[in-house]
C-alpha cells in the first residue's frame, strides 16, 4: 500500500483499485477543533480536484478535494457522530471516504511523504 | 470628515482627466428620446415646507386607512391590536441599535432577544429550531423550497393550490434562475383543500410539498397524511403559515410531520404598515439545521462560565462559505422580529390561546351572519379567522362599491387570480379581535345593498 499527498493537504492510501482519502495532520492542526464533517455518498463519481467533502472547524469551513478521479464506495460514517476523530487520528481513523480509482496514472502527479514534508516545511 | 461639495474647478479637472468635456457627455449612451430636455411640465420647482406639508396632508386624506373603517382584509397581512407597550419597548436604547448588531462583545441584548424569538417561533411551529428571521413570508417560503432541494438533491416542488399566489409568484421568479420545476394549480371555491391532488402528485422526483395552513381561502387541512406520503417518497413537507395567531388554536404543522415551517410574522407585533417591512419566520427539524438559511443565535458560556449568546453555525452563511452558502441572506428583520418577540412575550402562551379563541369566535359569528345575507354563501367548512364567501356577482366591483361606502370588505379573489373560472365571485373575509359587532353589521348591511 502506498500513500500519496496533495498540495491541498489531502492524503490518499492506495490498495489496488481502492483509495482511502483523508486530510493530513498538518491540515487538522491548522483548522483547529473540528465540529462537523460532510462526506460524499456512495456511488458519487468525481473527477480529480472536484469538491468531495466539507470540513468545518471552530475557525473555518473548508472543502476537501478528491486527489484522483473515481467513484465513491464509502464515506466514513463515524465522522458524523464524532468529527473530532479528524483531530485525534487524522491519518487513520479520521479518514473521509474511499473510492475506486478510474485512472491510477493520476497518482504520478502527487507527492510522496518526503516531498509533502518538504512542502509543509516551506509553508 | 466634513462633506464638502465639489467646486466647478474640481469638476472640470476630474472630467478633463477622464477625457470628457461635461457631465452630459457621460450620458451619451442614453438615447435622446429617453432624455429629459428640461423641467417636467406642471411640476412646481419649489415650495415651502409648510406648503408641502399641507399638500401632502390633503393627499393623505384621500386614503381610507385600516383604522378608520370596518376592516376585513387579510390574505397574508392581518390587522391585530398591537399594544402601545410594544412600540415603547422596541424603542429602548438596549434594543434599538445600529444595523447588523451581531457582535457578541457589544450586543448581548439583541442576541438574547433573537434567541428568545427563535425559541418562540420554534414552539409556535412545533419545530426543533428556528432562525433569527427572514425578510418576509414569501421569501422564507422560497428559501424553504431550495433548502428541500439541497437536502433531497431533487428539483421538483409541488405547491398546493391554497398557497398564497404572491408566494407562488416569488417561487416562480426564483425558479426561473435555479431551474426548479414547480407543480402548480389554481384553487376552486370548494370546502376541501387540494390534499388529494398533492397525495397523487408526490413521487420519487419530488423534493417537497408546500402547503399553506390555514390556506389562502382560510381552509384548514390535516397535514399528517401528506407528511407521511412525502416521507415515504423521500420528499419533505413544507408548511406555510401566513397568520401565526392561528397557531394559538390549531395543532402545529411540526406536530403533524412538517419538516420545515415558514411563515409571515406580521400578525404579531407588527402593524399592516402599507405592506411592509414584515418579518419572515423560518423553522425546521434539527436534523436539517445545517441546510437552514439565515442567521442563527445560540446560547453558550463565556470564558468565565457565564451565560451568553453568539451567532452559531455561521459556516452555513455567505461571509464564511461564499458561493457555497445556504442562502444569500446574511441578515434578518431585526426590528420586526423584536416587535414580534415582545408582543408574544406580553401575550404569553395563555394570552396567545385567548387571542386565538377570540379571533375564531368572532369569525364564526361573522361568518354565520354574512352567510344569511341574500346572495352570499359560505364556502368553508373549516376556518380560523378568515373564510371565503361566494357572492352572487363578481366580488371586485362589490369591494370597490363598499369601499366607497366606507367599508373595507375583504380581498376579492379576482384581484389575486385575474383569470376567473368562478374564482371572481370569491371574497376572502378576515375577522380579528379588532372587528366589532357593529363592523360586521355594517358589512352585512353593505353587502345586502350592493348585491340586491
Amino acid at each position: 500500500m502506498s500513500r500519496y499527498f496533495t498540495e491541498d493537504h489531502e492524503w490518499i492510501d492506495v490498495d489496488g483499485e481502492v483509495g482511502t482519502v483523508g486530510i493530513t495532520d498538518y491540515a487538522q492542526s491548522q483548522l483547529g477543533d473540528i465540529v462537523f464533517v460532510e462526506v460524499p455518498d456512495e456511488g458519487k463519481a468525481m473527477a480529480k480536484g472536484d469538491d468531495a467533502a466539507v470540513v468545518e472547524s471552530v475557525k473555518a469551513a473548508s472543502d476537501v478535494y478528491s486527489p484522483v478521479s473515481g467513484t465513491v464506495v464509502e464515506g466514513n460514517a463515524a465522522l458524523g457522530d464524532d468529527p473530532s476523530l479528524v483531530n485525534s487520528s487524522p491519518e487513520e481513523d479520521g479518514w473521509f471516504f474511499k473510492l475506486t480509482l478510474s485512472d491510477t496514472g493520476e497518482l504520478d502527479g502527487l507527492m510522496d511523504e518526503a516531498a509533502y514534508q518538504a512542502f509543509v516545511d516551506k509553508l | 470628515m466634513r462633506y464638502l461639495p465639489l467646486t466647478p474647478d474640481d469638476r472640470s479637472a476630474m472630467l478633463g482627466s477622464i477625457g470628457v468635456k461635461s457631465i452630459d457627455d457621460l450620458f451619451v449612451d442614453v438615447p435622446a428620446a429617453a432624455q429629459l430636455a428640461g423641467p417636467i411640465a406642471g411640476l412646481p420647482m419649489h415650495a415651502s415646507e409648510l406648503a408641502v406639508e399641507r399638500h401632502m396632508a390633503a393627499l393623505a386624506r384621500k386614503n381610507l386607512t385600516a383604522g378608520e373603517a370596518p376592516f376585513f382584509l387579510g390574505c397574508g397581512a392581518y390587522k391585530h391590536h398591537v399594544p402601545a407597550s410594544v412600540d415603547h419597548i422596541i424603542q429602548r436604547g438596549e434594543f434599538l441599535t445600529a444595523y447588523t448588531p451581531y457582535q457578541p462583545e457589544i450586543a448581548q441584548g439583541t442576541l438574547q432577544m433573537l434567541f428568545e424569538f427563535q425559541t418562540q417561533v420554534a414552539r409556535l411551529t412545533g419545530c426543533d429550531v428556528a432562525n433569527a428571521s427572514m425578510y418576509d413570508g414569501s421569501t422564507a417560503c422560497w428559501e424553504a423550497i431550495v433548502m428541500a432541494r439541497r437536502i433531497t438533491k431533487r428539483g421538483k416542488a409541488i405547491l398546493s393550490d391554497g398557497l398564497h399566489p404572491h408566494y407562488v409568484s416569488v417561487a416562480r421568479t426564483m425558479a426561473k434562475f435555479t431551474g426548479d420545476v414547480l407543480d402548480l394549480s389554481l384553487p376552486t371555491l370548494v370546502p376541501e383543500t387540494d390534499a388529494e391532488r398533492l397525495l397523487g402528485a408526490i413521487d420519487g422526483e419530488t423534493s417537497c410539498v408546500v402547503v399553506q395552513y390555514p390556506d389562502i381561502l382560510g381552509r384548514i387541512g390535516d397535514l399528517s397524511e401528506i407528511a407521511a406520503r412525502a416521507h415515504e417518497k423521500g420528499a419533505l413537507l413544507i408548511a406555510v403559515v401566513t397568520e401565526p395567531v392561528a397557531l394559538g388554536a390549531l395543532k402545529s404543522p411540526g406536530e403533524m410531520g412538517a419538516d420545515i415551517v415558514v411563515g409571515e410574522g406580521q400578525s404579531i407585533g407588527v402593524g399592516l404598515q402599507f405592506g411592509g417591512p414584515y418579518v419572515g419566520l423560518f423553522a425546521c427539524q434539527e436534523k436539517f439545521v445545517r441546510q437552514m438559511p439565515g442567521r442563527l443565535c445560540g446560547e453558550t458560556v463565556d470564558a468565565e462560565g457565564k451565560r451568553g449568546f453568539v451567532l452559531t453555525l455561521s459556516t452555513r452563511e455567505q461571509h464564511i462559505r461564499r458561493e457555497k452558502a445556504t442562502s444569500n441572506i446574511c441578515t434578518n428583520s431585526g426590528l420586526c422580529a423584536l416587535a414580534f418577540s415582545i408582543h408574544m412575550t406580553l401575550l404569553g402562551e395563555r394570552g396567545l390561546r385567548d387571542l386565538a379563541a377570540l379571533n375564531h369566535g368572532l369569525a364564526v359569528d361573522a361568518a354565520e351572519r354574512l352567510a344569511a345575507v341574500p346572495g352570499v354563501e359560505l364556502v368553508n367548512d373549516s376556518f380560523f379567522n378568515e373564510f371565503t364567501l361566494r357572492l352572487s356577482k363578481e366580488a371586485r366591483p362589490v369591494v370597490r362599491d363598499l369601499a366607497d361606502k366606507g367599508i373595507l370588505a375583504g380581498v376579492s379573489l379576482g384581484r389575486l387570480y385575474p383569470d376567473g373560472e368562478g374564482r371572481e365571485n370569491g371574497l376572502v373575509v378576515a375577522v380579528t379581535e379588532t372587528s366589532t359587532h357593529e363592523d360586521v353589521d355594517a358589512l352585512c348591511a353593505g353587502l345586502k345593498e350592493v348585491l340586491a
